[in-house]
């Protein structure tokens, strides 16, 4: 059978769909090894998903982790030039405690990072391939962004309390509007609420909260948002829309912020953004903006359905001639069929045809194709 | 086709109040209230799909799919951080998390704290909080009893009365958190049933009752 024929699971059909996607725009392949320092984690650990790293002490004593992230990998091996920027790619397994079940699971990650002198284009180009990455796995699907800039800004003129931020942050998260009324009794929380309830288009989501961005950082942020969803809607990349509830950690990431839905999975398959903070904080000057997708997550995707386990079942006798029967069934399975040699037809199989090996040929027992 | 809402409600009085608001806000399904052990219950005019659970599992649920928008308590939600947006406070169902301890009891800071719980991570947070070591024995319920024998020296859990605590020789301390049930959303289906999702949201933001 030719190997491209074969029936793929979607989450494969989609990895090899997405290397050829990201190797068409540039990007090279990132290919690393399951273990790393566990140092570098504990630097970084609020960068993690996961709170949980599996450790074990290397033969010279170093304590190493199996990689619970990809990401903090690539920026320790990048360098620097200036107009420059490095495009890789990945593809590797994670390890990380699954928020369901508590405990550890191996995770396909497949995803790409953009770092070094990153300008409009280079955002706008990881942005759009990220929407053309969810358009491979499904059409049924919407990007949204964000600008943590706007976010901080509208929440920083409320209070300068850390505590207070973050808890306000969640709340963002979460559409909690309530929750918001809550934490300012007192406060002008009316942008908030705007940039609450405020999603869909970017159109109009950014002509709504136009008016509580008066603040130079905060016009600055929701321009910058302007530029990019404008280029990319003048691109073609109608899965795009502005929901302000997309807030990652702001002591990592700066700048827009995204995740990908696709209808039918139950959580965001696509996670991503700039990170120029990291960056700052791992010593880097340069900037930063990738993106993940989860592909465990797409086990849950319909695959098509199969009506038959095996194209032909052989059944042979215990006396059968081994030289023929092995002749007989290398014919069957070059011809482009799947055969599956038993002595007796195993339950619950679906086969489109079912034959018996005989010493004078094959006798036809079923055929349901 | 319209678009059809999965709802998982929480089984139960609260659960029966809540669909009060839902069917009141124009969103009932008349064959719920008939006697009978059904689980599901289809409105298609109306594009709702009702099924009961387990008060403690809607959020699971729905963070998982199976339900586009549930109603859970804040007690929940706080317990299992579940990855949901919380989009209304029905303000029904109202009571708060607190702290208890038997009427005599005099706390030594000295010592470790033992917390007897149903709710581990509120009871963690809330500790960790205020800085004090504690040591946390979760029991699954009958938690008024484990002061009682010595078991712990203090519980985190559900005060709507006080009535239970009083009959038991406990009093509540602390409050940690007040309580209410919320409308809560599958962040994916948000995405692709928006509008269905917020038409909900809208209208049962006329049904929540004033405090």
């Amino acid at each position: 059978m030719n190997p491209t024929e074969y029936p793929l699971k979607p989450e494969e059909r989609v990895l090899f769909a997405l290397r050829d996607l990201y190797s068409r725009f540039g990007y090279s392949q990132f290919k690393m090894s399951k273990f790393e320092e566990y140092d570098l984690y504990v630097r970084n650990k609020d960068f993690l998903v996961s709170d949980g790293v599996i450790t074990f002490t290397d033969t010279d004593g170093r304590l190493m982790a199996l990689k619970p992230d990809v990401t903090l990998s690539i920026i320790k091996n990048t360098r620097q030039a200036p107009g420059c920027v490095q495009k890789v790619y990945y593809s590797e397994n994670v390890y990380r405690i699954s928020g369901s079940t508590r405990s550890f699971k191996e995770i396909l990650q497949t995803g790409l990072e953009c770092i070094g002198d990153v300008d409009l284009y280079s955002l706008c180009e990881v942005i759009s391939l990220a929407a053309q990455s969810l358009k491979l796995i499904d059409s049924a699907c919407v990007l949204d962004l964000s600008h943590m800039g706007v976010v901080s800004a509208l929440v920083d003129a409320l209070t300068p309390d850390g505590a207070l931020r973050a808890e306000a942050l969640r709340c963002i998260g979460e559409k909690n509007a309530d929750g918001v009324r809550k934490l300012f009794p007192e406060g002008d929380i009316d942008g908030l609420l705007a940039l609450i309830s405020a999603h869909g288009p970017a159109p109009q989501v950014i002509a709504a909260l136009r008016p509580w961005c008066a603040a130079p950082e905060a016009a600055a942020a929701l321009n910058e948002l302007e530029a990019v969803t404008g280029a990319l809607a003048a691109n073609g990349c109608e899965c795009i829309q502005v929901d302000f509830s997309i807030v990652n950690d702001m002591n990592y990431y700066n700048g827009i912020v995204f995740r990908g839905y696709i209808d039918g999975i139950p959580a965001g398959v696509l996670s991503g953004g700039q990170y120029d903070t990291l960056m700052q904080r791992m010593g880097r000057s340069a900037r930063a903006v990738g993106f993940a997708i989860y592909m465990d997550l797409l086990e849950r995707l319909n695959a098509e359905a199969r009506p038959y386990d095996v194209d032909t079942v052989l059944l042979y006798d215990d006396g059968a001639d081994v030289i023929e029967l092995t002749r007989a069934i290398r014919l069957l399975a070059d011809s482009g069929r799947s055969v599956l040699a038993q002595r007796a037809v195993p339950e619950k199989l679906r086969y489109r045809q079912l034959l018996r090996f005989k010493d004078r040929g094959i006798e036809i027992i079923e055929n349901h194709a | 086709m319209k678009t059809m809402l999965n709802v998982a409600l929480p089984k139960g009085r609260l659960g029966e109040k809540v669909y009060g608001m839902f069917a009141a806000a124009g969103f009932e399904c008349p064959s719920i209230l008939e006697p009978n052990r059904k689980l599901v219950f289809e409105n298609e005019e109306a594009g709702v799909r009702y099924f009961w659970v387990k008060p403690s599992d809607v959020a699971i649920y729905v963070e998982r799919g199976a339900a586009d928008i549930g109603v859970a308590g804040k007690d929940i939600l706080l317990e299992y951080a579940p990855d949901v947006f919380e989009l209304l406070d029905l303000n029904v169902g109202k009571c708060r998390m607190a702290v208890a301890a038997k009427k005599d009891f005099r706390d030594n800071p000295e010592r470790t704290l033992r917390v007897a719980t149903k709710f581990a991570r509120i009871a963690r947070t809330y500790y960790a909080g205020l800085g004090r070591d504690i040591d946390i024995i979760h029991l699954n319920g009958s938690i008024e009893i484990a002061p009682i024998l010595g078991l712990s020296d203090v519980i985190v859990d559900i005060v709507e009365t006080g009535k239970t605590l009083l009959e038991n020789d406990l009093e509540p301390l602390e409050t940690i958190v007040p309580i209410s049930a919320r409308l809560i959303a599958n962040k994916a289906s948000f995405r692709f049933k928006s509008a269905a999702i917020e038409a909900v949201a809208e209208r049962l933001k006329g049904q929540v009752p004033e405090n």
